[in-house]
């Protein structure tokens, strides 16, 4: 990522700054304000295919590989990976400014939708039809997760140790129902010992 | 339904956004047991629904915490809510973003991924048991659910489609 660094040596203008910044032709708060809201709005079951449709193809703000790492990144720290990846490319295209407007850019238009929900939800979640439109809709979003559960499983190597976590995990948090800081914070340690060193 | 505590609800969410490892679903659990289970503020209807709501708006998955918000306490609530869970890993990433521009490759930031995944995995799959068991009251949600997963795993379909399925499912008076 781009940071303010005046001290750089380099004679050359840009040598240093190429891999990571090729094309940032005045990308201002402003604009990363609108294009995050536009792609959080239009992202109807999930953000990131539109985060990479807008940034990557529409735009050429990102090249392809940018885009995969900082996903990666994204997904490796805790809290939503498409918030984590707007915090970062506004920041490198515009400083903390840039990282703020892109992130109210992401969950500005979201949020007073989902106060809007809310509101319809207050005066008429009791009405017979939209309890039983919800039941069907909350039979469906548990499918979702447990179907992201499962397709995240295909990425793991063969070997019995991470199954033995999401074990215990999914045990631990699932069906005894304990604090996730204390399940997370009891296993994690050890998760990341026998990860260390394990090449991938 | 007892009285919500927000500086209590923003404390518990700030600590549990740091562990949203891969997203909100996986802090989804302990979401749940502390509105419902351990506060009743909430009943586990009203958290499926809202999740529910949620996830067939537009936006990241976690925004269903603003409507989970606006029902414990309206306004004050959603915000309240909304950023307790964004604000702590914003900053967290923030500094990481500079730290990750000196080593990008880092063995102990491989290790922490690795060791991480199944975990996350985990703790996802422990979101979509704890609400099935509060979404499905019969055969037939079940059978819904468990359609969901195969049509998930095996097509390609945007997932709004199939919550609209579920509401015609369900308006229709087949569940």
């Amino acid at each position: 990522m781009q940071q303010p660094q005046p001290i750089d040596e380099s004679t050359n203008d840009k040598v240093g700054d190429t891999a990571m910044a090729p094309i940032a032709p005045n990308i201002g708060p402003l604009a990363l304000f609108l294009a995050f809201s536009q792609l959080a709005l239009s992202g109807f079951g999930g953000v990131l295919p539109w985060a990479h449709r807008t940034l990557v193809e529409r735009k050429g703000w990102l090249t392809e590989r940018e885009f995969v790492d900082t996903l990666a990144l994204g997904q490796l720290l805790p809290g939503p990976n498409i918030g984590n990846m707007a915090v970062m490319i506004g920041y490198r295209f515009a400083g903390y400014t840039g990282a703020a407007a892109a992130f109210a850019g992401l969950v500005g238009g979201p949020f007073l939708l989902m106060i809007a929900a809310g509101l319809l939800y207050t005066r008429y979640g009791a009405l017979p039809l939209v309890q039983q439109a919800l039941s069907g809709m909350s039979a469906v979003a548990a499918g979702l997760v447990l179907a992201t559960g499962l397709k995240m499983t295909a990425t793991l190597k063969r070997h019995w140790r991470p199954w033995l976590f999401i074990a215990l995990s999914l045990a631990g948090v699932g069906a005894l129902r304990w604090p996730l800081l204390a399940v997370v914070g009891g296993l994690a340690p050890f998760a990341i010992a026998a990860a260390w060193g394990t090449e991938d | 339904m007892g009285r919500v505590d927000l500086a209590a609800l923003a404390l518990h969410f700030a600590l549990l956004s740091l562990m949203a490892i891969g997203g909100v679903s996986s802090i989804l659990p302990d979401m749940q047991r502390y509105v419902v289970e351990a506060n009743h503020w909430l009943s586990d209807r009203q958290f499926a629904d809202a999740y529910a709501l949620g996830q067939a708006a537009p936006g990241p998955n976690m925004m269903f915490v603003t409507l989970l918000g606006w029902q414990l306490a309206g306004w004050a609530g959603a915000i309240v809510a909304t950023l307790a869970i964004i604000l702590p890993p914003i900053v967290l990433t923030l500094g990481v973003t500079r730290l990750h521009a000196n080593n990008p490759d880092a063995p102990l930031g491989r290790a922490i991924r690795a060791g991480l995944g199944p975990i996350a995995i985990g703790l996802t799959l422990a979101s979509g048991w704890i609400l099935a068991q509060s979404a499905d009251h019969n055969w037939r949600t079940v059978l819904l659910t468990l359609a969901t997963v195969a049509l998930m795993l095996r097509t390609k379909f945007n997932p709004v489609w199939l919550i609209v399925a579920g509401a015609i499912a369900g308006i229709a008076g087949i569940l």
